[in-house]
């Protein structure tokens, strides 16, 4: 009677939801509810609150900090500043470019908003009023704003404490505002071979400084429990461990007795990979008052004071032939990275992985120069949903193929093809040293050019212009493509390391007796539905259902060490490790399976969730009877249990890419811009829930339109910041977002386990070139070469206004 | 972002809440749906001492629309604007102007009357009043007076009203049926306030037009009536000619602020093309 009909190998796949199954997002139930937990909903007894009190210059000289009237105020227990934190040695701290930062203003504040004391309170009310009233005199002095002119010889010196100072930690400094110079490639070759160039054209590509804008402020609470000597801190880390060493190298506490905890973080985008000052400023306020202390930034805080992304001036040259082969490029970038140098990229590459700037074209020889410099600007200088300083050198290197292609008087999508890597060229070695993983770049460019029907377009813009000329419309149309290659998951051990951190990234497995699982992992989910996605690579490895398995992050306690979530690295590295560590289970659990079927390992076979004897499926083992004998079983020569742990140093990066293109129409008039269509295809290699891809790329080009077309971060003659809230700062909603046509091509790592190369930044990275590229199209035939970004509505107008089209 | 410390009041009636602003004085502040006043107190730019809350006031909530004449209760929300059939038969273009204000949900709570009392050059209602010739109702400890909003704004955050009074309502004399409407606004963004904006409002007799009015938001410390705008337009074909000279009448009065919106020149390029195309857009509707 109770007979069932045993399920079919596709009914035990789809019960899997392993890999490839869109299977829903197990974290919206609870952030669809408002069920959430970040870091403001801890609460904590005897909580108290600190808030900061900031400059309102950009540089000035601190005379005199008058903290009377705020500690008379009801409720404000304490008013911390420099002086304090001096005799703890804390008053500065590292930052992960080897640079250090002022946690509170040592006698000068070097950017409007720096932190300058902070005030501990009973409520965040009487914390804000506190703020209100402590009196700081300032001596103000000249600002450096331009980064084109922080190297002058009359430029003041920002960073006195660093006086005297020649060798960086990238070596040598020219100036007294000189960070480092870091170059790669070969420099006199690219010159020569630019010279011999039949056409060489030259631009400067500014990205503006931006920000990564997360809806959720950075923000912690930090508890020393004085009794048994330990910090706990909740709070806003794309990298809990890595925040616990630096924590620990700082403070001098034992790193046992640190205990760092990502809750559900909302939103990251690279802004909340580095340390601030108020984790530690919380940090020691807990530590001498014996209570909890909260810090949450309000948002203009953070818009204006943790980190910033972009600020980029590149001039980019290219050589190439008449008939359009590229033959040479070089760029020469000046990198504002504000008042302290705090870019979080991996130690050895202070810019980053800028040399990806050849692109996806088969260049044969480049050259690529940094110099960074001290601004009178908030510091930062992340990785704005994109691998270090990839979204630059896309940016970069797609507009000056724009650029060429005009000069030559080719279509731009051609040009492309013509250069693109080939296929049989994989592995390939970059001219500036990158070994790409694999590709097939033409498949993804004639897929992208024939969905669109690119040529119908080109001859629709045709048309356009003449009625444009004809005065019929004031509107002009625009094509943009695209052809970007990311670089992502840092990395191998050998050349990638955070403050001397290998980047590795690892994976912790325990099979509960009845088949269910549980996995602990190094990276942080801020939106990316690792619980979701990690359990689907396990399912697949180790025949359990997504739905039997937990993902646990962030809590270094119980986490296994790796260096987080940025920089697509969480699929590259800590999805290998977990492929590995589910491997190593399955390979207990053959020898188990083995036993228990009396029967050789090597006659046994994996088949979904079980192991069969080969030859005689229907003598089988599930891995859930398997997970149960691992715990009841005296099995000889195997100790109980069934665990796994793995640390996956990764062999090489990866190398997704993509082909994107932007229809738009401009408002000669008005300078505004209707996007009309946007078409992206996505190679992320191997597809773990394409509905997650769907969603990471939805959102990574709504950021791209954003970056695009509004966000800015600027600073005026006097330091005083703009664009730091929500009023100016274009935060795209339902209604300025168009609608996506995602597509994809699968062209699998062969270096990563299950083949995956990561996708959560490609939209950023190739987004914004695809619509800059299109708004510098719609005018291109006017004799526009390059108009900077964003793309707003007066300079858009004033684009039009110089070419004489405005009337 | 946190407020400064401040009581809370809320009055049943009209005569009870000016009665508070008169023995509070200055310190008092009135507040409608807070939509502009809480974000300035958030950001300390203001600092209330006490709030005396409206939406208890009956007397200046709901809508009347009795042939032209049309009231509007202070407290009626933007919403409520948007919703009411009448009043979008008797007058449509607030209706249209509404819905360019904010988003749903600002437009939920915020209110007419704190939008028009605000003294905002980038609200979007005092441009519409001023081109609909609409009169503000204020009680005060003096009684009740009645003020044109052509003299009501006399610079950014500065209006007719003294502070012990309330603006109670909002009269208007629709124009006659047939008329033509356009609120024409370019922002960059929803929840953005206008780069400029333009309120346009036309009667026409056969092929001439026999009243305009224009009224302008967002290019000058206050809302401007574009007087010499509607003038170019009153008694013209609406031809070519007579819109390029509303529209250089129009630019000549502003005096836009540089901001994240672009620089004065681009903002006063902008006016003029809100006035442009929202003259074509009324002529279009205009019977
Ligand atoms: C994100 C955002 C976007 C916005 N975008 C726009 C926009 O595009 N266009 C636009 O027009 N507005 C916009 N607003 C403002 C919004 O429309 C406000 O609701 C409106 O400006 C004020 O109305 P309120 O009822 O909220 O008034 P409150 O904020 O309560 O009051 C505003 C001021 O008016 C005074 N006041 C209010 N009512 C009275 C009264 N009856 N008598 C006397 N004084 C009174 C108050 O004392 C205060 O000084 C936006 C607001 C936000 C937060």
């Amino acid at each position: 009677m109770n007979e069932q009909s045993t399920p079919t190998s596709a009914e035990r796949v789809e019960k899997l939801q392993g890999l490839g199954s869109s299977r829903k997002r197990v974290e919206d139930v609870r952030f669809t509810q408002g069920k959430g937990n970040y870091v403001d909903d801890i609460k904590l007894p005897g909580m108290l609150f600190g808030d900061f009190v900031r400059s309102p210059y950009g540089h000035a000289r601190v005379k005199k900090i008058d903290a009377e009237a705020a500690l008379a105020a009801p409720g404000v227990l304490a008013v911390i500043t420099a002086e304090d934190l001096k005799p703890l040695n804390l008053h500065y701290m590292p930052t992960l470019a080897g640079d250090v930062q002022a946690v509170l203003a040592d006698e000068k504040v070097l950017f409007q908003n720096q932190e300058v004391a902070f005030v501990v309170a009973e409520d965040r009310y009487a914390a804000a009023d506190g703020v209100e009233l402590v009196e700081v005199e300032y001596e103000g002095l000249p600002v450096v704003v331009d980064a084109f002119k922080a190297m002058d010889d009359d430029a003041p010196v920002l960073r006195e404490d660093l006086e005297g100072k020649t060798e960086g930690a990238h070596g040598p400094r020219k100036h007294h505002n000189h960070i480092f110079h870091w170059e790669v490639g070969d420099q006199a070759g690219t010159e020569k071979a630019l010279e011999e160039a039949d056409v060489v054209v030259e631009e400067l590509i500014t990205y503006p400084r931006s920000h990564p804008s997360p809806i959720e402020t950075c923000g912690c609470v930090a508890s020393m429990d004085k009794v048994n000597g330990k910090l706990t801190i909740w709070g806003t880390f794309q990298a809990p461990h890595a925040v616990r060493t630096v924590a620990s190298l700082i403070t001098n506490i034992a790193e046992h007795n640190i205990r760092i905890v990502s809750p559900d973080i909302g939103g990251g985008f690279g802004n909340k990979v580095g340390v601030y000052p108020g984790y530690i400023c919380a940090a020691v306020a807990s530590i001498v008052t014996g209570q909890p202390v909260k810090w949450i930034e309000d948002k203009i805080e953070n818009l204006t004071a943790t980190a910033f992304a972009r600020d980029y001036h590149m001039t980019g040259k290219i050589g190439a032939t008449k008939d359009g082969r590229i033959t040479a490029l070089s760029c020469n970038v000046l990198a504002d990275h504000g008042a302290f140098d705090a870019c979080a990229d991996p130690t050895k590459f202070p810019a980053g992985f800028f040399s990806i700037c050849t692109g996806s074209y088969d260049i044969p020889i480049a050259y690529a120069g940094v110099d960074g410099v001290y601004t009178n600007k908030a510091p930062g200088g992340v990785a704005y949903r994109c691998s270090f300083r990839v979204t630059e050198a896309a940016y970069m290197i797609e507009r000056m193929v724009d650029v060429l292609a005009r000069k030559l008087d080719m279509d731009p999508a051609e040009l492309r093809t013509k250069n693109l890597i080939k296929k049989e060229q994989f592995p390939y070695t970059s001219a500036l040293g990158w070994e790409y993983d694999s590709g097939d770049y033409q498949t993804a460019m004639t897929k992208a050019l024939e969905t669109v029907g690119y040529t119908a377009l080109r001859e629709e813009q045709a048309a356009n212009r003449k009625a444009f000329e004809a005065g019929e419309t004031r509107s002009l149309m625009g094509i943009g493509v695209a052809f970007f290659t990311e670089i992502v998951g840092a990395g191998p051990v050998k050349n990638c390391d955070i403050l001397g951190l290998g980047m590795f990234d690892s994976c912790e497995i325990r099979i509960h007796p009845t088949g269910s699982a549980i996995a602990r992992l190094g990276t942080i989910s801020q939106g990316q539905g690792h619980a979701t996605t990690f359990a689907q690579i396990l399912a697949s490895e180790i025949g359990i259902p997504a739905e039997d398995i937990t993902i646990e992050e962030g809590d270094t306690d119980t986490a296994p060490y790796g260096l987080g979530t940025y920089g697509s690295r969480s699929t590259p590295v800590a999805g290998a490790a977990t492929a590995m560590a589910g491997r190593k289970i399955r390979a207990k659990a053959q020898m188990i399976a083995a036993y228990l079927l009396e029967v050789h390992d090597n006659d046994l076979e994996w088949d979904i969730d079980r192991f069969q004897v080969k030859g005689n499926p229907e003598r089988s083992k599930t891995m859930k009877e398997i997970a149960f004998a691992s715990y009841n079983q005296a099995i000889p020569g195997l100790e109980p249990g069934l665990e796994a742990v793995s640390y996956y140093d990764p062999p090489n990066m990866t190398y997704p890419y993509g082909a994107y293109i932007c229809v738009l129409d401009v408002d000669v008039d008005t300078g505004v811009i209707d996007v009309r269509r946007f078409y992206a295809l996505d190679d992320c290699g191997t597809r773990i829930n394409p509905m997650i891809i769907e969603g990471q790329v939805h959102g990574g080009l709504t950021e791209a339109l954003a970056i695009s077309m509004g966000q800015e971060i600027t600073y005026d003659e006097t330091g005083n910041v703009h664009g730091g809230s929500l009023l100016d700062f274009f935060l795209p909603t339902a209604v300025e977002t168009p609608v996506w046509e995602t597509d994809h091509t699968e062209t699998p790592s062969p270096h990563h386990p299950i083949g995956a190369k990561g996708v959560g930044e490609s939209p950023n990275v190739g987004g914004v070139p695809a619509f800059s590229n299109a708004v510098n199209d719609a005018f291109a035939h006017f004799g526009l070469t390059h108009t900077g970004m964003p793309h707003d509505h007066w300079r858009v107008w004033k684009t039009a206004q110089g070419l004489g089209l405005t009337g | 972002m946190i407020p400064g410390a401040f009581d809370y009041h809320r009055p049943k009636t009209v005569d009870e809440a000016v009665g508070l602003l008169s023995s509070l004085g200055d310190d008092a502040t009135v507040v409608a749906g807070g939509h502009s006043l809480i974000p300035m107190m958030k950001l300390r730019m203001a600092v209330p001492e006490h709030l005396v809350d409206l939406q208890d006031l009956d007397d200046l909530k709901g809508i009347s629309v009795s042939g032209t004449a049309v009231t509007l209760g202070a407290m009626v929300t933007q919403n409520e604007l948007i919703a009411s059939n009448a009043l979008a038969q008797a007058c449509p273009i607030i209706r249209e102007t509404a819905l360019q204000i904010a988003d749903p949900q600002i437009r939920y709570v915020g209110t007419v009357g704190g939008n028009v009392a605000n003294g905002d050059p980038g609200n979007d209602m005092p441009g519409l009043m001023l081109a609909l010739d609409a009169a503000y109702e204020l009680v005060g400890p003096d009684g009740t007076r009645e003020v044109r909003a052509r003299d009501f704004y006399d610079a950014a955050f500065f209006t007719a009203r003294s502070d012990g009074e309330i603006l109670t309502a909002i009269k208007i004399s629709a124009p006659p049926a047939g008329h033509g409407w356009s609120y024409m606004k370019q922002k960059r963004k929803i929840g953005d306030y206008a780069t400029a904006a333009a309120a346009v409002v036309l009667t026409m007799d056969g092929a001439t037009c026999a009243i305009a009015s224009i009224g302008l938001t967002n290019v000058a410390d206050t809302a401007l009536f574009a007087e010499a705008a509607s003038a170019a337009l009153t008694g013209s074909d609406l031809g070519d000619a007579a819109i390029a000279e509303a529209v250089a009448a129009a630019k000549a009065i502003t005096n836009p602020a540089q901001d994240g919106r672009g620089p004065a020149e681009f903002r006063t390029h902008v006016c003029g093309m809100m006035v442009q195309r929202a003259v074509a857009r009324a002529a279009e509707r205009a019977a």
